[in-house]
Parts: C-alpha cells; structure tokens; sequence
C-alpha cells in the first residue's frame, strides 16, 4: 500500500468513482454531461427498442440519414415499418414478466434490419460507411452488447440558440513544451483544423479567426487568449458582440510512463438563429466530435510526423466531412 | 499505367489509371516487379469487407524499384530495389516505437470509419479498403509508398524477387503466428489452414524448434506440401474429426499450440453448421465464419496458446469463451508487425535456412489478375500462391 501512495503521479485516479460529469468527452448541450444522455438509453433492449423505434417512425428521415440509406418514399415508409416494429418489440420486453420470447422476436427482427441494409449496401447513393456501421450496430444488438453506440438517436444536430460543448482527447508522443508552443502560435491551427480559413495574431493576446463557410462565404470573430500557462493550458474566448460566440481550452498533461503528452480539447459553441448560425451549424457537420477528432489526429500528424497523411481516398487527410465522398482508392489526375 | 481494380464482389477488372505522384514528403513512388495475390485479398474479392469502394486498385504483396523520392527520404534512392511492408507505419508514434507497426497511430487517413467500427483504429494498410485509409495497392505498374522512411527494405544482394517479394506479408505472417505461441522444447503445434500463410507458420514453427507440427486443410495439394516440403503430419478435416484426432495424436492433451491460419471465410466439413454459419454471415448477422477458430480454441490443451492471423472483420456467433476462460487459454493475434520483422527474415533467407518462393505455384501477366483471382480463389490447378509480373 505505501509504495502504491509514494507511486501516485499527477494525474493519478486512484481510488476514485469518476462522476459523469468528469468524463465529458462527445458533444452535448451545455450542462449536462454527454454520457448521462446515454445511459438511460442503454439500460436495456426493451428501452433500446423504444428509443430506436420512436425515432424511426417519426423521423425516418434522420433515421435514414444516419445509417447511411437515401431517404427515398420507399426506404423512409420502410423505415418506419422497422419502427413500428421496434415499439412492438420494445413494450413487449419492457411490459412482459417473461420477456425471453420478446427478445426473440428482436432477434428475428434484427436478422430482417440487417437484411434490409445489406441490400443498402449496394444501392447507389447509399453511403456505405454509414451503412456498414449501422449494420455492426445492429449485430451487435443481436448480441445483446448494447455498448453506448454513437448509432444511438442522440447524435441530432445541434439545435439552434442552444450552446453546444464538444470534448475530446488524444495522445502524443512529443513534449507537452512542444504541444503547447506549436498551438500558442494560434496562426498554426488552420494547418490542423480544417474549419479555420486563417488566425491572425493581432497583439496582446487577440487574435482574429476565420472560418470557412458554405457557398464561399466566410464568418470572422475575434477572440481573446484567457488562460495561458506554458506547458499547461491555452484557453480563449471570442471578445462580446462576436457573431458566433464560442470558447475553446486546450490542456496538455503529461502522459504516464513514456507515453507522451494527453491533449484535452474543450469548445463551446453557440449557434445564433438567422443565416450565420446555419453556417455554424453546417461547418461543425452532423458530426461535430468526429469532426474535431480528426483535426486533433492531424495535429498528432503534424507534430509526430511532420505532415498530414494523405491517400488517394482521403486526398485531405482526416476529414471527417469528406469521408463520406471520398474518391476511390488510385491515383486521380486532379 | 495499368491497375488491378476492385468493381464489387468477385469482379476485379484490370484499367488504365493515372500513374502515382508524391503526395507527401515521406513518400516514394516504386515500379512494381512482382506483386501477389493474398489470401486476404480473397475476403475483399468476395465482398466481406467493410468499405471497398468500385475502383478502389487491390495488392498489398509487392516489390520494385524507386523511381521517384519525396524530399523528406533521406535513405533511398532512385533506382534502389525494394520490398514494401503491407502495412504503413509513421515511426514515430507511441505503436511504432513498441513496434507495434499495424497498429501506427498516424498513417490512416480514415481512422474515424476504423474507429468507429473497431472501437479504435488501425494502420493504412495498401489496398485494403477505406477503414484502413483508402490508399491505392500495389497490384499496378507503380504505387506510391508513404513514410517510405521507415517501410520498404533495400535489397542489395541478387536474389531474385521471388525469394525476397513475400517479406512484404506472408512469410512475417507466418512467423509471427508461430512466434506469438512462444514455443518450448517439445511443443506440439497445430496449424489450420495449409495456405501460404499456414505453410510459413508451419516452416517457422520448426525453425523456432516445434517438435511437432500438425497441419489441417481439405484440399489435398496444399496438405502434400506441409507434409513433403514443411515436414509436417496432416489431417484433413473431411475425413477426420479435428479434435478427435488431435487429441489422440498428442495423448489426450491437445497440442500446445493452435494457429488459425484460415480467418474469416473459413469451411466446415458438416453442413448443417457450414450452412448455418453462411446464412448469418450471409444476413450480416455476424460477419466471421467462425469454424476453425472454434476448434482451435476447443482443441488447444489446458493452458496452451491460440495464435489467431487468419483475418477477421467483425463480430461472430457461437464463440466458445467458455472453454477459453476455464482452461487458461491465452489468445495473441494482430495483423503482421511486418516491419519488425524485416531484417532478421532477410537475413534467414540469405542464409538459407529458408526459401519463401516455394509457394508460388503460378506466374501471370498483371492483365490476367481477374483469371488469378478466380483461381487462386476457387484452388484450381492445384493453385497455391499466383505471383503477377506488371
Ligand atoms: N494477420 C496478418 O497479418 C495476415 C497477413 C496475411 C494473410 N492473413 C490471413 O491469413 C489467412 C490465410 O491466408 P492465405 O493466403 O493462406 O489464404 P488461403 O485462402 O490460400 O488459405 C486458407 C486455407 O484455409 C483452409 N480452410 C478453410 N476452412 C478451414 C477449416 N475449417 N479448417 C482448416 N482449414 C480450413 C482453406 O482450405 C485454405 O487452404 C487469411 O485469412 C488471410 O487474410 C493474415
Ligand atoms: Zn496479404
Ligand atoms: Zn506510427
């Protein structure tokens, strides 16, 4: 036990419960933590059902959307049936005291979904990432293993006016000096961040940032550094007025062992109504963690390998957005 | 110049495509020499990989000559002869320092898709889907080769090309399976599957010192090569009950270690399981066919290894982790750390302890790989390993 209390480091979580709200990766609306949305949903299949088959019959549209199928008048009707059949299931398992026979009929249930995708696979239109993951996820509810799945409907888009919070984390095997001192020079982040058209270093610790926007346009703020310890953190705010109010703080720890440096990336975002908010809401894509996921991956690119990877499919690097169009693997002309 | 092409299940088409350029300043750009036909390749050609995409150029088995290098290559030059690793690795990252070299943490470019369906994700690998970064394969003229830093190994002696082309892949994979079984004197090894990658096993199991090596296949052909060329006993699962046999062979114990060699697509003798296992994967229910990883796990003796290569993309059904926790049995899989392997198996082969061109039993011009792959896949002629000359 002692040499277990001298070995303790900085970061050491020994002996602690950790409380959702300290496990804050995934995107969420602002004060309630991201996992805690999960959990009542994967409480069980009977719930799982409900949730599942709900979405289905009143948004087949998203539904659609994000397992990958074009929402034509045939799938979306096809859609909802899966739902309505869903809510059987799921008010069968929840309200039976012998639920094993409702679970059964999931099962036969999943076998007729993963049957259906399968023949989505290879629909033009279809996009096959989407499909192909939609199709895991429903096997792996045939196995029961009801994993917190980001299939689950709570990926919605952000609504408008809501402030949005996306966190997530990686490790790199650099320093966290050279982590932190790559990303005070904020004019480096539209290498790694792809959203960002330019930052400019304006003195004093503001500077103003450039996104890109659909349709060519572009939507500008500046923001002001607030927190900065060298090796430590670098945390800004957009200055008040701003059109796209959004804060963001990067903390570096040191990894255990020899492991490098944890980077722990923390943006709030609020999407104003009107036209400028649409444009937010598009940059950030329906997948918002994916999305800064990939841009933290390429900054590990960056600062492990001195480059962005790029392949014939993925011509950009990590790009979320573009994963779905990505052009076939061998060499384009372009 | 001309590719080999992916245009859905069991249809590749061999087209004209741009040739390759440097894309980054780790990469170099290789004429192809030789390149080969993988058992891998086979889950894509049948379609029970994830995220192919028409067009998408096949092979990660190849070798050839430098032709063009980004200014970020500082230990090639043009015209060096070399032989490229299949999967791609950084060198600098966290798996790469532990040589952990499929598992490089920089070079997919798509390792959200990887992530999302593998819970984390894997290397590129060339030619191999998107999920592992949609980079263009080696079944082509050319191929650009990132990180060719840290890659591709020079070749300066003469052997010719069939000697040296399967360091890419399959002798690493079969060396490693052996390897991961951590053999003692007097080990007892089992191999399923008697294809390239299983007869490599079987090789390395004696070179690593296995007393014993008991392959098991269906195909005449390829048992008669573990026997006469490996020097291993066989069984042919039509005719015998594995574990039986296994069992009754090794007095009751079972062999020390098992290697599953077969992967994803793998057959069963009986048909109501073969039938039933099919049918789900089939359906999407479960994407492995888990035949002969059941019986290496139930066959393997308490407390022994199962060292899994063969390839799996999924999630399967009827795994018997009973008689895995119960019995002690330790599982090591991955795909090939190739690059860790690189040197000392060049050198075995310089050596001579081994000469990996004994698998090929067919060489054929790039244009006729849509013919190589229906007989490689369906094992016509006796066809063992098919070797393509762009
Ligand atoms: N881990 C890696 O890095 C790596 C690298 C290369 C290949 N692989 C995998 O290794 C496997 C074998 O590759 P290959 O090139 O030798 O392919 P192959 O198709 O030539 O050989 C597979 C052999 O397995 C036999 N088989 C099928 N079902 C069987 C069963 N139930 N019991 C025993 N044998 C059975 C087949 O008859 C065939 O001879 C494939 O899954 C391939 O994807 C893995
Ligand atoms: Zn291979
Ligand atoms: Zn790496």
């Amino acid at each position: 036990m002692a040499t277990d209390l001298a070995h303790r480091g900085p970061h050491a979580g020994r002996g602690i419960d950790w409380p959702p709200d300290q496990l804050q990766s995934g995107i969420d609306t602002d004060g309630s933590p991201a996992s805690s949305l999960a959990g009542p949903l994967a409480r069980g299949l009977g719930w799982f059902s409900l949730g599942l088959g709900l979405a289905e019959l009143l948004a087949p549209r998203s539904v659609a959307k994000m397992i990958g199928v074009p929402p034509t008048t045939g799938t979306l009707a096809v859609t909802q049936l899966m739902g309505v059949r869903e809510l059987v299931h799921g008010l069968g398992i929840l309200s039976s005291d012998r639920p094993a026979p409702w679970v059964w009929t999931r099962v036969a249930g999943d076998a007729l979904d993963l049957g259906l995708l399968s023949r989505n696979l290879d629909r033009a239109g279809a996009n096959r990432t989407r499909v192909a993951g939609a199709m895991l996820a429903v096997a792996g509810t045939t196995l029961g293993d009801l994993y917190d799945s980001t299939q689950l409907p709570r990926t919605a888009p952000a609504a408008m006016n809501v402030p949005m919070r996306v966190a997530t984390s990686i490790t790199i095997n650099r320093s966290a000096d050279d982590l932190y001192r790559y990303w005070r020079d904020l004019e480096n982040l539209p290498d790694v961040m792809t959203h960002l058209k330019s930052v400019e270093d304006l003195g004093a610790g503001i500077s103003r940032w450039t996104v890109r926007a659909p349709l060519g346009s572009s939507g500008t703020w500046d923001a002001e550094i607030v927190e900065d310890a060298p090796g430590v953190v670098v945390a800004w705010e957009s200055l008040p007025g701003s059109d796209i109010p959004n804060s963001g703080e990067v903390r570096f720890k040191p990894a255990p062992g020899d492991r490098g440096t944890e980077l722990h990336v923390l943006l709030h975002y609020e999407a104003p109504a009107g036209p400028i908010g649409a444009a937010v809401l598009k940059l950030f894509g329906d997948d918002p963690v994916q999305q800064v996921k990939d841009d933290i991956r390429r900054f590990k690119q960056v600062m492990e390998t001195g480059q962005v990877v790029r392949s014939d499919g993925a011509a950009h690097g990590m790009d979320a957005r573009s994963q779905p169009k990505q052009r076939p693997a061998r060499p384009h002309s372009n | 110049m001309k590719a080999n092409c992916w245009q859905g299940r069991n249809h590749v088409e061999v087209e004209n495509v741009p040739d390759p350029r440097i894309m980054n300043a780790r990469d170099a750009v290789v004429k192809i020499t030789s390149t080969a036909i993988c058992g891998s390749d086979l889950h894509l050609y049948d379609g029970f990989m994830p995220t192919m995409q028409h067009g998408d150029i096949l092979g990660h088995e190849f070798m050839g000559e430098v032709v063009d290098i980004g200014p970020g290559v500082d230990n090639l030059k043009i015209g060096d002869r070399v032989v490229v690793p299949f999967p791609i690795a950084c060198g600098n990252c966290n798996a790469c320092e532990r040589e952990l070299f499929s598992l490089c943490e920089n070079s997919n470019p798509n390792a959200g898709i990887a992530e999302k369906l593998l819970g984390h994700p894997t290397a590129g690998i060339f030619g191999y889907s998107h999920m592992t970064g949609g980079f263009a394969g080696g079944q082509a003229e050319y191929a650009r080769v990132p990180f060719a830093d840290v890659g591709p190994i020079k070749i300066e002696n003469d052997l010719p090309d069939e000697s040296v082309l399967f360091l890419s892949d399959i002798f690493p994979t079969g060396w490693m399976g052996a390897e991961m079984c951590d053999i003692q004197q007097g080990d007892v090894v089992a191999v399923w599957g008697a294809g390239p990658v299983g007869q490599f096993a079987i090789a390395s199991a004696f070179l690593m010192g296995a007393e014993r090596v008991i392959a098991i296949d269906r195909f005449d052909y390829r048992l008669r090569m573990a026997r006469e060329r490996n020097g291993a006993e066989t069984l042919n699962y039509e005719h015998v009950d594995i574990p039986e046999a296994l069992k009754e062979l090794t007095g009751g114990r079972g062999p020390d270690s098992c290697i599953d060699c077969v992967g994803m697509e793998a057959h069963c003798a009986h048909t109501v399981p073969h039938l039933y296992d099919r049918a789900k994967q089939a359906a999407r229910l479960e994407t492995d066919r888990g035949h002969a990883l059941r019986e290496a796990i139930m066959s393997c003796r308490n407390g022994g290894t199962v060292s899994i290569v063969g390839v799996y993309g999924g999630t399967m059904d009827k795994f018997p982790v009973g008689s895995l926790m119960n019995r002690s049995i330790q599982i090591r899989t991955g795909q090939c750390h190739v690059q860790r392997y690189l040197k000392p198996l060049l050198q075995r082969i310089e050596d001579g302890d081994i000469d990996p061109s004994f698998v090929i039993s067919h060489y054929m011009s790039l244009d006729d790989a849509p013919l190589g792959y229906e007989t490689f896949k369906h094992k016509q002629d006796d066809c063992m390993k098919v070797v393509l000359k762009p």
